[in-house]
């Protein structure tokens, strides 16, 4: 009878372990301060069809209760590094855009990127750390889809078209896979965090980074809410 | 084969491709003013065509300038290697036909710089690219004016202490290239303006240059297109622009004061001299409007393109000081002043066209 009861206890804790899925920190990023308005994009004709109405930039997108959307939240310390499991995130074409504007991926993460239009566009990722190259090719067919990743952390690596200059968009490479980019009210969820004290990190590009200590244990929910302005004049 | 120094298609073919390198200016400042130069990924192919067959459904956004600039780059090419052939077969002076052979070579040097810059996805190329167009341009322009017929048969003008204009042309030309290179150097940063405000610079007579300050203009700023953050350095780029601008201003209306002294209103040298200050007031003027449009690319472009006419008025005045200033003795200058005020015919040269 014993070595049964040690199989199922040993049977029990495997499950349980397997089914932990960690602590989850959630939080909102707010706005202080009225920015300036975003800006029209002159897109050229081919383009400008492609939408009902005028396109504009996508720096400020702030939401109800004034929660601030495209900020990158992410573990910026503490975190072990962790491979990257899941679906290869995607970085699409539509509409001479890119979508998402901001998104997240682990290093050595595929990234698929794919374009939705009946157009050519070129890839062309600006990457600051040398670690990470910088690579620039086309896609002239609808449909197409590319796959690439970048080596080492960094937050933001760029891309951008060279052929319509208007779009560019931003990945924020992370050698791990707790990191949230806001909703456009400025909410998050970092789900999956092991137990540890962290430094979490909200970095926009134009209300810059605010920073928060947090120490999360198993299974825990912690809330990290964060404030950034918009800058004052120099 | 006979060779003779009057060789009036040869001079306008020179000319031709004087005209031709100035259109290819413009071009290449319009792609790096519309963010469009990494447009086509590959070269020397164009998107793996061979460029000449790069089919014309696809010249899309800013693929049609970059595509364009190559297109007309190879042109100016095919230009400059028919004129060194010309010159080598006809001209009778060796030092010309060898310049023909130095113009091969600097565009062959010019069009693997643009290339590499595309290839090895090197900013920094770019500036040596954009310079060494300028030097290219005044070049050819130089053989255009070695080729003609004034050139041949140039009056020499009895002129008092020539040295002095002729060190002034030399001074403020070389300024106005270093000027440009400092320009280049702003333009292929890529990062946009790096100051916004003109005649302030971000609300102050000097910017702040501390992290903090820099950190905010790049905030502040609502980009359209995919800039690269601007740096102190580029903001100190910038106002030293500026400040050369205004030394440049000062410098070439100087020398033309100082001409006009030596040569009076009406000499051909004199107009020129004039003229030169007419482009660098034009040239400043361009400079505020681009800061003023927030960088617009057509106003850009022109600054580009005026800043090379400003180097070559003063490349030209330092070879035709060269060609025909003769410091006289006092008594020859004074006849010839004399005459000059007496008969509208004492017209010491005719500069070409």
């Amino acid at each position: 009878m014993k070595p049964y009861l040690g199989c199922l206890a040993t049977a029990v804790l495997a499950g349980s372990l397997l089914t932990v899925a960690g602590a989850e920190i959630t939080g909102k990023v707010k706005l202080k301060g009225t920015p300036k308005p975003e800006v029209p994009i002159p897109l050229d004709v081919t383009c400008g069809a492609m939408h009902s109405g005028p396109i504009t930039t996508r720096f400020y997108v702030v939401g109800a209760d004034n929660g601030l959307g495209n900020v990158f939240v992410y573990i910026k310390s503490g975190a072990a590094k962790t491979p990257p499991t899941g679906e290869a995130p995607m970085l699409d074409q539509a509409g001479c855009l890119y979508e998402p504007y901001v998104m997240g991926i682990v290093t050595d993460q595929k990234l698929k990127i794919r374009n939705s239009d009946a157009l050519m566009h070129n890839i062309h990722a600006t990457p600051k750390n040398p670690l990470n190259k910088e690579f620039n090719f086309a896609q002239p067919i609808k449909g197409q889809v590319s796959e690439k990743s970048f080596p080492a952390p960094e937050v933001l690596v760029r891309m951008k078209c060279d052929v319509h200059p208007w779009m560019f968009a931003y990945i924020g490479v992370c050698d791990h896979p707790y990191f949230a980019v806001t909703d456009k009210d400025g909410n998050y969820k970092i789900s999956n965090v092991p137990a540890g004290k962290y430094t979490v990190e909200a970095f926009h590009l134009k209300a810059g980074a605010k920073t928060a200590d947090i120490s999360v244990g198993a299974d825990d929910k912690k809330t990290a809410d964060f404030e950034l302005e918009v800058p004052a004049a120099p | 084969m006979i060779r003779s120094t009057e060789n009036r298609w040869l001079h306008r073919f020179a000319i031709l491709t004087a005209l031709a390198t100035l259109f290819l200016i413009c071009l290449g400042g319009l792609v790096t003013s519309k963010g469009v130069g990494m447009s086509v990924p590959d070269w020397p192919t164009t998107y793996g065509y061979s460029m000449f067959f790069f089919p014309f459904s696809k010249w899309v956004g800013g693929i049609f300038y970059e595509h364009s600039h190559r297109l007309v780059a190879s042109m100016v090419g095919f230009l400059t290697v028919a004129l060194a052939v010309w010159l080598w077969l006809q001209e009778p002076r060796r030092w010309l036909r060898w310049l023909g052979i130095v113009a091969v070579f600097g565009v062959v040097l010019q069009g693997v710089l643009g290339g590499l810059r595309v290839a090895w996805m090197k900013d920094e190329l770019g500036i040596f690219h954009a310079a060494l167009a300028q030097l290219f341009f005044v070049l050819v322009c130089a053989i255009a004016l070695f080729t003609s017929r004034w050139w041949a048969s140039a009056p020499k003008v009895p002129i008092r202490d020539g040295s002095g204009p002729r060190y002034m042309y030399q001074a403020v030309t070389a300024m106005i290239f270093l000027q440009l290179i400092l320009g280049a150097t702003m333009r292929h940063q890529h990062a946009g303006l790096a100051i916004s405000d003109f005649p302030l610079a971000h609300g102050k007579i000097w910017p702040a240059l501390d992290p903090d300050s820099i950190a905010r203009y790049n905030q502040k700023r609502l980009e359209t297109t995919a800039l690269n953050p601007i740096t102190a350095f580029q903001v100190g780029l910038q106002m030293a622009h500026r400040l050369a601008a205004l030394l440049l201003v000062a410098g070439i209306i100087w020398q033309a004061r100082l001409t006009i002294r030596h040569l009076g209103w009406s000499h051909p040298v004199a107009r020129l001299s004039i003229a030169w200050v007419g482009l660098i007031l034009g040239q400043a003027v361009l400079g505020a409007a681009t800061i003023w449009t927030n960088k617009a690319a057509d106003i850009a472009t022109a600054h580009v393109a005026v800043g090379a006419l400003s180097l070559l008025a003063g490349a030209m005045l330092v070879l035709v000081a060269r060609r025909c200033f003769e410091t006289s003795p006092v008594e020859a200058v004074a006849a010839a002043g004399a005459r000059g005020r007496n008969e509208p015919a004492n017209r010491p040269a005719q500069l070409p066209a």
